[in-house]
């Protein structure tokens, strides 16, 4: 997949690290403001998205980054069902709510919920970013 | 009543898309302006005139918030909507890598 | 509420748009059209969590829809073609089914709180207990991750499964053909 020009290049190096930014700082505050696991993931796959359709990709590479990603997709998934296990083999029920809650209304509250929303948003950013790579990127399928 | 009644219309148009279009890609258009229709709904369904959205700001706050239940339920439901419509896309484009048309009824014709 | 029958008018004439333009790209952009009118509507009924995921999510498929597009072709050459009898057949039946569809929506709205109007048996014990019980100020996020959280990791599965179809599909190696 081929690149886009000078301007659209310059201006995505300058706008894909706060996207970034802005997609984790809304899965870490899923439990106190609007957003979460699901949108803070999407919104990291829609910077990766971008910075692909910016820059293009070898398709040597592109098969590395899509096995990466995949994997992070799978951490995702584990860590997820991990914690629910923790709730069955800790407290006796699975996704009991076991850490302890914090103070109501600060970042560090809601015990297992922070936990859960970071797992899903690895979970949907790399699936997404995959199906993204698989779908739009792979130039060669067409080719058989 | 009526707001009701146009993500039900909608829903309507997206199935027509499925029934009655020959294209692939008209057909997974169709598929997602069903979700759109089911998707509206539920959130229409949980609000109340007069509230604010379901987050505590202050301990203290008034609780008269819109019903966070089709929210949760919702939330999910677009993510997946996402992940469906390219996989439906997947198979649209080998279809077309195979045939070289989007066209269903030419499809059956070249079965074989 | 005037603006949020405003933007169901737009979703609605977008939606006929998307379904019967000849240019598949158009077709796509009017889909966006529907999207966007949707995320605005959640936010006009106070629902920022689904408007934050739907416009993001939004953008997602149709930069996928684009990029199928401009791979293969952009006219949808069905359109204008002589009716089938079939086509006509299916146009009949679909007509038959909207119609018994619409009647009975209808009556089973009627059983519905009317809009504005929530009764909202479930959700009240969800909000007295939320922040009490799961800490989180956000009760939607209580919801899908504390109460409700079987139902994420269904949902999880889903997308899972889906990822490892479109894999599988656009994968190359072990094709004969």
């Amino acid at each position: 997949m081929r690149g886009m020009s000078l301007v659209v290049k310059v201006v995505t190096n300058i706008v894909v690290g706060f996207i970034f930014i802005y997609g984790v700082y809304i899965i870490l505050h899923g439990h106190l403001t609007p957003g979460g696991g699901f949108a803070g993931g999407v919104i990291i796959a829609g910077a990766l998205v971008l910075r692909i359709l910016a820059f293009g990709v070898e398709p040597v590479s592109e098969k590395r980054a899509e096995e990466r990603a995949s994997a992070f997709e799978s951490l995702g998934a584990l860590l997820f069902i991990g914690i629910a296990f923790a709730g069955l083999i800790i407290g006796g029920a699975f996704f009991l709510n076991f850490l302890p809650q914090g103070t109501p209304l600060r970042l560090l509250s809601g015990g297992i919920i922070p936990l859960c929303n970071i797992a899903i948003g690895i979970k949907v950013g790399a699936g997404l970013f995959t199906i993204f790579l698989a779908l739009a990127a792979i130039k060669y399928v067409m080719e058989d | 009543m009526i707001a009701f009644l146009a993500c039900i219309v909608l829903f309507l148009i997206g199935l027509y898309a499925i029934v009655t279009k020959r294209n692939l890609i008209k057909i997974v258009i169709g598929f997602a302006l069903m979700e759109y229709g089911i998707n509206l709904l539920f959130a229409l369904i949980g609000f109340r005139h007069g509230s604010v959205a379901p987050i505590i700001t202050q301990i203290d706050m008034p609780r008269r918030f819109v019903d966070p239940v089709p929210q949760a339920l919702v939330l999910t439901a677009i993510v997946i909507a996402l992940g469906t419509t390219a996989l439906m896309l997947a198979v649209a484009l080998r279809i077309y890598n195979r045939y070289k048309t989007f066209d269903i009824a030419e499809i059956r014709k070249l079965k074989g | 509420m005037i603006e949020l029958y405003l933007f169901l008018f737009i979703m609605l004439i977008a939606a006929v748009i998307a379904t019967e333009i000849k240019d598949l790209l158009a077709a796509v952009i009017s889909l966006g059209a529907v999207g966007f009118s949707v995320a605005i509507m959640f936010i006009l009924v106070q629902a920022p969590d689904l408007a934050i995921v739907q416009i993001v999510v939004e953008i997602l498929t149709i930069v996928i829809f684009v990029a199928v597009v401009f791979r293969t072709t952009h006219i949808d050459e069905t359109i204008g073609k002589r009716f089938a009898s079939t086509h006509i057949l299916s146009m009949v039946l679909f007509s038959l089914f909207a119609f018994l569809f619409l009647a009975a929506v209808v009556q089973s709205l009627r059983e519905l709180p009317r809009f504005g109007y929530a009764t909202m048996r479930v959700a009240s014990e969800y909000i007295r207990l939320g922040l009490s019980e799961c800490g989180g100020a956000n009760i939607v996020a209580d919801v899908i991750l504390d109460f409700r959280a079987l139902d994420t990791l269904g949902e999880a599965t889903v997308l899972f499964t889906s990822v490892i179809g479109v894999l599988a599909l656009m994968r190359k190696i072990g094709r004969k053909r």
